[in-house]
């Protein structure tokens, strides 16, 4: 993928920098977002370059100063002419929008990943100003750190308590919102071990620049080796500790040893009753302190 | 007695604004003074603040938008000067308090308070013109809607020292804009001075459309209309369609904060998809309204600089009645990543590409207008081509983020970001640059500096790419939009670029203040005194520079496309000579001051509401209801131009010569 980033746009910038987010992809999700942006792009360039070309050759050839250029000033309409501009980019985007319609299904974020495991199941819950990351079925959490055993897929439920967020690791690929009272679904993967950034890509809030996550993808045997190390921890996600936690501010990474059953779907529940623990207001005069 | 409003809201801890105020205060006080002591306020009473003279109207639109031009750059700058330092642990010299005040005061003012008045201020001035008109088809109204889009302008500068702007992005998304998450008067400031403006946008908009499709002179059928009447009669008609949307959505969003209704919150019932869907109707067809006039500026200002008609004047036609219809079937694109299922992601992402065909017919139109031509590289024609340069690199990342699964990964980075510049600033910016370089020796009877708007342009060119390609990369390294700081170093040498880029820009428009001086300054010797400065088409240069009140006394006769061009043909002097014997008389609008009035008492209404006095809330719209009425009951509203009044302006057209 490396060798084809020369494709895009301005691409003196890119030179100089590692490859990061989309241009060095880390899962099947990403690798086929990248691969359709470069196929995309590249199929584009075949007009626009040309177009470019013609603009500044046609300014230039044609300037007033230039006596071999012959004038056609009636040239006003030329049927042949018509049909070729408008058949030039339905064709294109009529190809365009094939791959896009037919990404669109392959690509869809709720879609399930195929694999002979089945998927790691979390449930991801966006607050003022952290992650709050649920696996149900192994009854623990984490807070800004997701650790997902690599090579296998994981699948998410998110809601948001409160303001609308985004979950994004540009490595993994696909980001999907977060909103107070529903839940959304989205489904990724890690091929490889490693440390992948995590964040929200959708603006909520003064603390939403410290709003990141690391997604650390492990080998399967040490994810088992995590999970029951989580589960020897002393703290609780019960409402109270959940209420604490809600409480706008920024977190560090941290693990609950267990949680209280059926959170995340409590959480979608009330909040859209309004019962929810209160944010604590912003009030006015309190803002600059935060 | 002062609602919320106390000593308090003064941000006098923090010295940006305040100084910003300051000098700000200082500059309005001296020229008060200096129109004081010269004695100009009759002057501009009559001709200026009560005219009701398209033309007039137009300027001031245009003046409005390029005053505001520099508060909004000035957000820019700070803005790329915070990113340049806050990397790694850094957190720069902005707060996020304030830095999300002023990412979201940029969005908001360039594009409701320069793109918005620039594009309408154009319009205003040209439309009338080129259609053979004496003026728009409601001129009182047409001034009630300047003002009170210098109203919103008002309040919306008044947040900077009074109280604080919304710090929830241009599109004060809920629930974050609800008061639960927003209680400060920040997203009240938003709402209000968008309601109070956008009243006038929409005004401005029936205002036009009528125009376009009651006044043309006699013989000019819809086939044979210019092709900037055509792409502004598109814009209008979708500011009718799209801006009562805004005005609605911004109504229920105001019952929640006011009234403690649930239309977008989190409790109750309440569903903030519901306002991210309605301000996207309204805010994907706001990004054709803008750039379509600007399609219409770049189709007169090629065929011009070409010396010949507009290729494929049916085609362009077309294209630009498409783009009017398609542009409401998209909105959902901006939101692929809330969870709808394949198939409406696919039909809009679809939708979404299908603009590209009228528009890449557009460039290709332009491209075949040069072909063959005369091209003469003057600085509105630097700007035309400049733009399908950059332009069509804007179109083609567009039409990447149109890819569902694309957007899943680049929707609200940088990438985004780049992305949008790429077309305001390369689309929207250059055709509003060269239509103020093109119609200016229209509008006041002398020429800009070239060499000067020369320079103009290409720092405007290479600081646009130096800004926003670093972006392109940074929202592919993974950069996401509206940080106030970030943790990874190796982007800063890019964000650094980006801010020698905006500096660049910065020149430019330090550069438009000096040519605007210079031009001044040397315009003895830039008089255009033939009105037809640069060879033009269409009837706008069948009129002296700067034109009569009445722009026409005699309405042109038009047998074909390009009427002027034909005249020219024909011949001039025969032309202006029947326009001397036919005059007959005719009524003019008289100056009128409802407008200013009205949007006056506006300002008071919306700032007592912002801050919930409610009693001058109430004297607020008792004062605007009467204004209206006075209005109503005024009887005597023209004057008669009699042949010696044209007689007269003819002589002394030719003594200054």
């Amino acid at each position: 993928m490396r060798s084809r980033s020369a494709i895009p746009l301005l691409l003196l910038p890119l030179a100089s920098c590692k490859g990061q987010g989309l241009l060095d992809p880390q899962g099947p999700i990403a690798k086929a977002e990248a691969l359709l942006l470069w196929d995309a792009t590249a199929i584009m360039l075949t007009v626009i370059v040309p177009v470019i070309a013609a603009t500044l050759g046609f300014a230039l050839w044609f300037r007033s100063g230039n006596a071999r250029a012959k004038r056609r000033p009636d040239f006003i309409y030329s049927g042949a002419v018509e049909m070729v501009v408008w058949s030039i980019p339905i064709l294109i985007i009529g190809f365009l929008g094939g791959i896009a319609w037919i990404g669109s299904h392959e690509l869809d974020p709720a879609k399930p990943i195929p694999a002979e495991a089945a998927p790691i199941e979390v449930e991801v819950v966006s607050l003022d100003w952290k992650w709050l990351f649920i696996y149900p079925r192994e009854g623990v959490a984490t807070v800004n750190e997701l650790v997902v055993p690599a090579g296998m897929p994981v699948k998410m439920r998110l809601t948001s308590q409160g303001v609308m967020n985004s979950l994004l690791v540009p490595q993994l690929g696909s980001q999907i919102y977060t909103m107070s009272g529903m839940a959304t679904a989205l489904n990724l993967k890690a091929d490889r071990p490693g440390s992948y950034a995590g964040f929200s890509a959708q603006f909520s809030g003064d603390g939403f620049s410290d709003m990141r996550f690391n997604l650390r993808a492990v080998p399967p045997a040490e994810y088992s080796r995590w999970i029951a190390q989580a589960r020897v921890g002393g703290r609780k996600l019960d409402p109270t500790a959940y209420a604490t936690l809600a409480k706008p501010g920024k977190a560090e990474a941290g693990m609950y040893a267990w949680v209280a059953p059926g959170l995340f779907d409590t959480i979608i529940a009330n909040s859209s009753k309004g019962s929810m623990p209160p944010m604590s207001p912003h009030d006015p005069e309190d803002h600059h302190a935060r | 007695m002062l609602g919320r409003l106390s000593w308090d809201s003064i941000p006098w801890s923090e010295p940006i604004p305040l100084i910003t105020a300051a000098v700000v205060g200082m500059v309005i006080g001296a020229v008060l003074l200096l129109v004081l002591v010269k004695g100009w306020m009759p002057y501009l009473w009559r001709d200026w603040i009560t005219s009701t003279d398209h033309k007039r109207i137009g300027i001031l639109y245009c003046g409005l938008a390029l005053v505001m031009l520099v508060r909004g750059f000035a957000d820019a700058i700070m803005m790329r000067a915070q990113l340049a330092l806050a990397s790694g642990g850094a957190q720069g010299y902005l707060p996020p308090d304030h830095y999300n005040q002023i990412f979201s005061a940029h969005g908001t003012i360039m594009i409701f308070f320069v793109a918005m008045p620039f594009v309408v201020g154009l319009m205003n001035f040209v439309v009338p013109l080129q259609l053979g008109a004496r003026d728009v088809a409601f001129p009182v109204l047409n001034a009630v809607s300047f003002w009170l889009t210098a109203a919103g302008v008002l309040l919306i500068n008044a947040s900077l020292v009074i109280g604080e702007f919304a710090r929830t992005g241009w599109l004060a998304y809920p629930p974050l804009s609800e008061t639960q998450f927003s209680p400060g008067v920040g997203v009240d400031y938003y709402l209000w001075s968008l309601q109070i403006s956008g009243v006038g946008t929409l005004l401005s908009g029936i205002n036009l459309v009528t125009t376009i499709l009651k006044l043309r002179a006699p013989g000019m059928s819809y086939s044979r209309m210019p092709v900037f009447c055509w792409t502004a009669l598109a814009s209008n008609l979708l500011i009718v369609a799209a801006f009562p949307v805004l005005t609605a959505t911004f109504t229920m969003l105001l019952l929640d904060r006011y009234c403690g209704f649930h239309f977008f919150t989190t409790d109750g019932g309440g569903n903030a998809m519901m306002y991210i869907n309605l301000i996207w109707i309204w805010g994907h067809p706001e990004v054709y309204i803008l750039i379509l006039p600007a399609f219409g500026v770049f189709s007169e200002v090629i065929a011009t600089f070409s010396g010949k008609p507009l290729f494929g004047y049916r085609s362009m036609v077309a294209a630009t009645m498409a783009i009017c219809v398609l542009s409401f079937m998209v909105w959902l694109h901006h939101f692929f990543t809330m969870g709808a299922n394949a198939d409406v992601n696919g039909f809009f992402g679809v939708m979404t590409m299908i603009i590209a065909v009228p528009t890449g017919v557009k460039v290709f139109n332009w491209l075949f207008t040069m072909y063959g031509g005369t091209v003469r590289f003057t600085v509105p024609m630097l700007w035309s081509i400049g733009f399908i340069v950059t332009f069509v690199l804007g179109g083609a990342t567009g039409v990447l983020l149109a890819i569902p699964p694309v957007d899943f990964v680049l929707h609200n980075s940088l990438f985004l970001i780049a992305h949008f510049h790429n077309t305001a600033i390369g689309g929207v910016l250059f055709g509003l640059m060269a239509g103020y370089t093109y119609w200016f020796p229209k509008a006041f009877g002398f020429r800009l500096h070239e060499g000067l708007g020369k320079a103009v342009f290409w720092c405007w060119l290479i600081g646009f790419y130096l800004a926003f390609m670093p972006l392109y990369a940074l929202g592919l390294m993974g950069a996401t939009r509206r940080m106030q700081h970030y943790d990874d170093a190796s982007w800063q040498p890019l964000m650094f670029a980006a801010f020698l880029g905006a500096m660049m820009i910065l020149v430019g428009i330090v550069l438009t203040a000096v040519q605007l001086y210079v031009s001044i300054r040397q315009r003895a010797q830039r008089r255009d005194l033939t009105g037809d400065p640069w060879g033009g088409r269409t009837l706008e240069w069948s009129t002296p520079s700067p034109p009569p009140a009445w722009n026409f006394a005699v309405p042109p006769q038009v047998s074909g496309l390009d009427a002027y061009w034909r005249m020219k043909k024909r011949s001039r002097e025969e032309v202006s000579m029947t326009s001397m014997t036919e005059a007959r008389p005719f009524h003019m609008p008289k100056p009128n001051d409802t407008g200013f009035f009205l949007a006056f008492f506006a300002v008071v209404t919306g700032f007592s509401l912002i801050w919930h006095i409610w009693w001058l809330v109430g004297c607020g719209v008792i004062a605007c209801v009467s204004v209206g009425l006075r209005q109503a009951w005024r009887t005597e509203t023209e004057v008669e131009i009699g042949p010696d009044v044209v007689a007269a302006f003819q002589a002394g057209r030719e003594v200054s010569a």
